[in-house]
């Protein structure tokens, strides 16, 4: 596919075309309903991570910004959801909307920061704002019932039908139907000129003024929209599991989806996705037989990846296809 | 009012003086080779558990032990220097940093499987426990063994930075790697050096930090987050830098709690925090 | 030759759908990887030295666990367990529990379910009514402290006290129950700190409580790392506990503390629900037993909580003959009353929680070593804040 000699124009254009795997792959997400109807929780459970690290994605993989707090939305957005139905207001439609809001207006006040610093500085700035706000979760005991977790979340049927049921066919549904749609707008919003800018921004975002294009103004946007979609899946896993915890703000959440975006590989959409069906299906499958040697298998797996595929498994598999298809193009 | 202020600065300063030990290793290192290394607390690690393995299952003094946690912590870092991370000395942060944390990942397992997940206990010798008197004020007398330990080490570090032919190669190679090629001067090997040198200094403040805070494995992460206030606080490539930081960080931690406990932990985040904004370089840092 | 091997697999054909109808699954969950994991480890012993005593066939059937690993504090991932336990590996009962956020979360599935889940370490008081197929084998934080606040002001002779506790949930569960047992009793607390959770520096906190200079001080840690710290940080401001009291909740004087401080532990008081250096023959054999099985380590609370939690899940089960619904078992677990190694326990017919006897420990010198020694004991103690809800209802 040599797009050298295409303009910006067509090129976007040739890239927001949906690809024949694209289509395998959400027609493969429906599969659990029939095959493993067992593990729908889990399922969904796999659907807020994958979104979750979709939202990392638009700012680590797009726009270059390697931040180690960005459990805080996650965690702002479920505490949202939480809190409200707590106290009387449990619809999940507009709980979840709730969320969202609350992430992003945090993740706009935060930007504002954000968008000053780069590297080393950029890094601890972002794990100390959400160490504090860790912190101060932790001691309004009061409203986010601290250590013990929030407690009396209970979240109504959806659209006054859908009751969240002891299988999880609800929760999976509901999760699935939310990651797609927000993944179609994170897709348009790539797939466009401000998408192509930020990929600028992140390789070198002191040229990118003389080029016209405001790179901290861009930085602030992507970094609250993504702020916003974290806020929905914390929003999402608040709902569907009706508890809510210090973890889900913790450092833990924020590193776990560091290495799932990087074992799927930054800068995709997909690599999120794909990150964190492998990381979450290989933590069930430890979880049962030999737990201790889960950091053991995913540190080694880890140093395996950065040392031979940077790109992650998804810039692996790009590489293997792009080297097949040039081999039968010259063959 | 005096006592208790002058005994809180102290402690504040000795807990600030193994924050510099474990951290200026890595301060060094970013600076020369912007080179992230996150598995550097693992070394830590390393260093206390060698000194619990010898202390308890051979019965060695405390002291005889010391030497060997900086041996074993250096030696293990030059293998892991040759071996993995000198693939990465071009590639980008975010690459080292995952191969560092899955390094620590690693170490962290080995350490819960080799060694449980237990607390490991320790009996100092009689002369370092309890306190020490001096003009009526009551000083913790292992943490004015730290204190010691970390003024001569600053003092060696120093010596070697200004007075030695290496310590020029060094600071040359911190202050502008690629001229220092160009004038012949083995950068690569000075950084192996270097490399080893902070990884053995980290070790050996793993094995002083069991007495004040304890050893199991989580300690490799539990400790990367000061070292890493420290270091981005003080400013890579500066061991002053390091020193400055970790006094402050050191000082305000155990200050805040005693006067204003409520704050507890916010308040080192928040002076990182605002620190970092103010000087995102670090107190002392180049860039 | 041949009517031998069609024997054979009509055995096997009759045999294995039978040996499955006979079994009953029981489901643990518990912190296996992580920093709690070594929590897991002394629990997972005790339960297995109980099944090697008591065999794996009870009531005719046969007993087999599924574990599944939390990782830590994750109440979602304890919740998204507990559902597949009963879902997919089709549990019959539910055990382990040992973080307060992970057993709360569990609740709702065992209510949902109907499943009978015992709470084998968990101690905050509310655990129990979130289901009422829960029944709890461990000790509740209010139950531990308000029984030394309340023992300290009379027995203990203490007039005047310093708290100093962590700052969560289960520290200000212990300080409020602690201070409420105090000053009911007649005492007076003089000042009160509350520490960072992660905190790797106590001598700030330390200077504080001498400030103060009050005859005693309560101290609340979680385990781990930080009771070795605390007593290390009041030992070198020169705190004696033979002329200071000290009181805790158990962990304050752990091994780690009698092994890092030596003689200068001696004095320290805390108040258990098991003290492994008891000397009655059911607790010698326990520890001798459990001293086998695990390589060398002693019982502490949770083995013994797992080990009766066992021991209720066996009885409860033999008094149904078998029967695995919600409902039966529960029912027999209700009043259920035994001898353990930690002494006599009841499980609380109205509140299914535990009722047993609260044993006041001191660090003596015992052949050269230092030692917790029980030296005084309350009896038939129940979970005060369940009792205090009973009562405004």
């Amino acid at each position: 596919m040599s797009v050298a000699l295409d303009t910006p124009h067509t090129y976007l254009e040739s890239q927001a075309r949906w690809h024949p795997a694209e289509g395998v792959f959400w027609l493969a997400t429906l599969l659990p309903f029939w095959l493993f109807p067992d593990y729908l929780v889990l399922a969904s459970q796999i659907a807020i991570t994958a979104l979750f690290a979709l939202s990392l994605d638009l700012i680590l993989g797009y726009a270059g910004i390697v931040s180690l707090g960005h459990a805080a939305f996650f965690g702002l957005g479920a505490y949202a959801a939480g809190i409200v139905s707590k106290y009387g207001w449990g619809e999940p439609i507009t709980g979840l909307i709730l969320g969202a809001i609350v992430a992003g207006i945090v993740g706009y006040i935060s930007s504002v920061v954000v968008a000053r610093f780069r590297h080393l500085a950029l890094i601890m700035i972002t794990l100390g704002m959400g160490l504090l706000l860790h912190e101060a979760a932790n001691s309004m005991g009061w409203l986010t019932g601290g250590a013990d977790g929030l407690q009396g979340v209970k979240i109504w049927p959806i659209f006054n039908t859908f009751r969240f049921d002891l299988y999880g066919y609800t929760a999976y549904t509901y999760s699935l139907i939310v990651l797609f749609l927000v993944f179609l707008v994170a897709r348009r919003l790539t797939n466009s000129p401000f998408g192509l800018s930020l990929r600028g921004i992140r390789e070198n975002s002191v040229r990118m003024p003389a080029v016209g294009a405001p790179s901290r103004a861009h930085i602030r946007k992507i970094y609250t929209i993504a702020a916003v979609m974290a806020g929905i899946a914390g929003a999402l896993l608040a709902q569907t599991t009706e508890t809510v915890s210090l973890e889900a703000l913790g450092f833990q959440r924020s590193a776990d989806v560091l290495v799932i975006l990087i074992l799927g590989g930054t800068g995709r959409l997909y690599g999120g996705l794909v990150g964190a069906v492998i990381f979450m299906i290989a933590r069930d499958q430890f979880s049962g037989s030999t737990p201790q040697f889960w950091y053991f298998w995913i540190g080694a797996l880890l140093i395996l990846v950065v040392m031979f595929l940077p790109n992650g498994i998804l810039g692996g598999i790009a590489k293997l296809t792009a080297s097949w298809r040039e081999r039968r193009g010259r063959a | 009012m005096i006592g208790p202020m002058i005994g809180v600065l102290f402690d504040g300063f000795a807990y600030g003086m193994l924050l510099f030990l474990l951290s200026v290793g890595l301060s060094v290192t970013l600076g020369m080779m912007n080179f992230v290394n996150l598995a550097h607390c693992a070394f830590a690690m390393l260093g206390g558990y060698v000194t619990v393995t010898l202390m308890n299952s051979f019965n060695w003094p405390f002291f005889a032990t010391l030497p060997f946690a900086f041996l074993a912590a250096a030696l293990v870092s030059i293998v892991f220097e040759r071996l993995l991370y000198r693939r990465l000395y071009g590639a980008s942060d975010l690459d080292q940093v995952l191969l560092t944390i899955g390094l620590a990942f690693v170490a962290v397992a080995v350490a819960a499987y080799v060694y449980g997940t237990i607390q490991q206990p320790v009996t100092m010798p009689g002369y370092l426990r309890g306190s020490v008197t001096i003009f009526g004020l009551t000083f913790g007398a292992y943490r004015l063994f730290l204190v010691g330990i970390a003024l001569v080490v600053t003092l060696l570090l120093v010596g070697m930075l200004e007075y030695t032919r290496f310590g020029a190669t060094v600071r040359a190679a911190v202050d502008n790697q690629r001229m220092a090629r160009g004038l012949g001067i083995n950068v690569d090997g000075a950084f192996a050096l270097t490399f080893a040198l902070g990884s053995g200094l980290a070790g050996l403040g793993g094995a002083l930090a069991i007495e004040i805070v304890g050893l199991d494995p989580s300690f490799a992460f539990t400790y990367l987050i000061y070292v890493l206030i420290v270091v981005s606080v003080g400013g890579l490539g500066s061991i002053g830098g390091s020193f400055a930081a970790a006094t402050l960080i050191g000082i305000s931690d155990v200050a805040g709690k005693y006067y204003v406990p409520h704050l507890g932990a916010f308040l080192i985040y928040l002076v990182m925090v605002v620190l970092l904004m103010w000087r995102p370089a670090g107190l002392f840092g180049k860039r | 030759m041949r009517k031998a091997l069609l024997g054979t697999l009509l055995a096997t054909l009759f045999a294995v759908p039978a040996g499955a109808q006979q079994t009953v699954k029981i489901g643990l969950i518990m912190p296996y990887s992580g920093q709690f994991a070594d929590t897991a480890t002394q629990m997972d012993n005790a339960i297995k030295l109980y099944v090697k005593e008591h065999g794996d066939t009870v009531a005719g059937k046969k007993i087999e666990f599924i574990r599944k690993d939390t990782g830590g504090i994750a109440p979602d991932v304890a919740k998204r367990l507990a559902q597949e336990l009963v879902v997919r590996d089709k549990v019959d009962i539910i055990g382990g529990l040992i973080l307060t956020p992970n057993a709360l979360a569990v609740g709702d599935i065992s209510a949902e379910a109907k499943k009978f889940t015992v709470i084998m370490n968990a101690a905050t008081s509310i655990i129990t009514t979130k289901s009422p197929y829960m029944a709890r084998t461990s000790v509740t934080t209010p139950m531990l402290n308000q029984t030394l606040g309340t023992w300290a002001a009379t027995k203990g002779g203490v007039k005047k006290v310093y708290t100093m506790v962590s700052d969560y949930g289960p520290g200000h569960d212990a300080e409020g129950a602690f201070h409420l047992g105090f000053k009911e009793a007649g005492g007076e607390v003089v000042g009160s700190v509350r520490f960072p959770v992660a905190n790797p520096d106590f001598s700030a906190f330390v200077q504080r409580a001498k400030d103060s200079n009050a005859e005693a001080i309560y101290v609340w840690i979680p385990g781990g790392a930080q009771p070795a710290a605390i007593a290390k940080a009041l030992f070198e401001r020169g705190i004696d506990p033979k002329k200071t009291k000290i009181l805790g909740q158990d962990v304050v004087a752990d091994d780690s503390v009698l092994k890092g401080l030596g003689e200068q532990s001696v004095g320290l008081i805390t108040v258990t629900n098991y003290d492994y250096n008891r000397k009655t023959p059911l607790n010698q054999k326990f520890l001798a037993g459990f001293r086998e099985i695990s390589g060398g380590r002693n019982p502490d609370i949770f083995a013994i909580g797992g080990y009766d939690g066992m021991h209720l899940i066996y009885e409860s089960l033999k008094k149904t003959a078998g029967k695995t619904d919600g409902d039966s078992l529960i029912e027999a677990a209700k009043g259920m009353k035994w001898e353990s190694p930690r002494g006599p326990m009841m499980i609380d017919p109205e509140t299914r929680d535990v009722v047993e006897d609260m044993y006041i420990l001191r660090v003596e010198m015992v052949e050269g070593k230092p030692q917790n020694v029980e030296f005084d004991k309350v009896k038939d103690v129940k979970d005060p804040v369940k009792a205090r809800m009973k009562k405004q209802n």
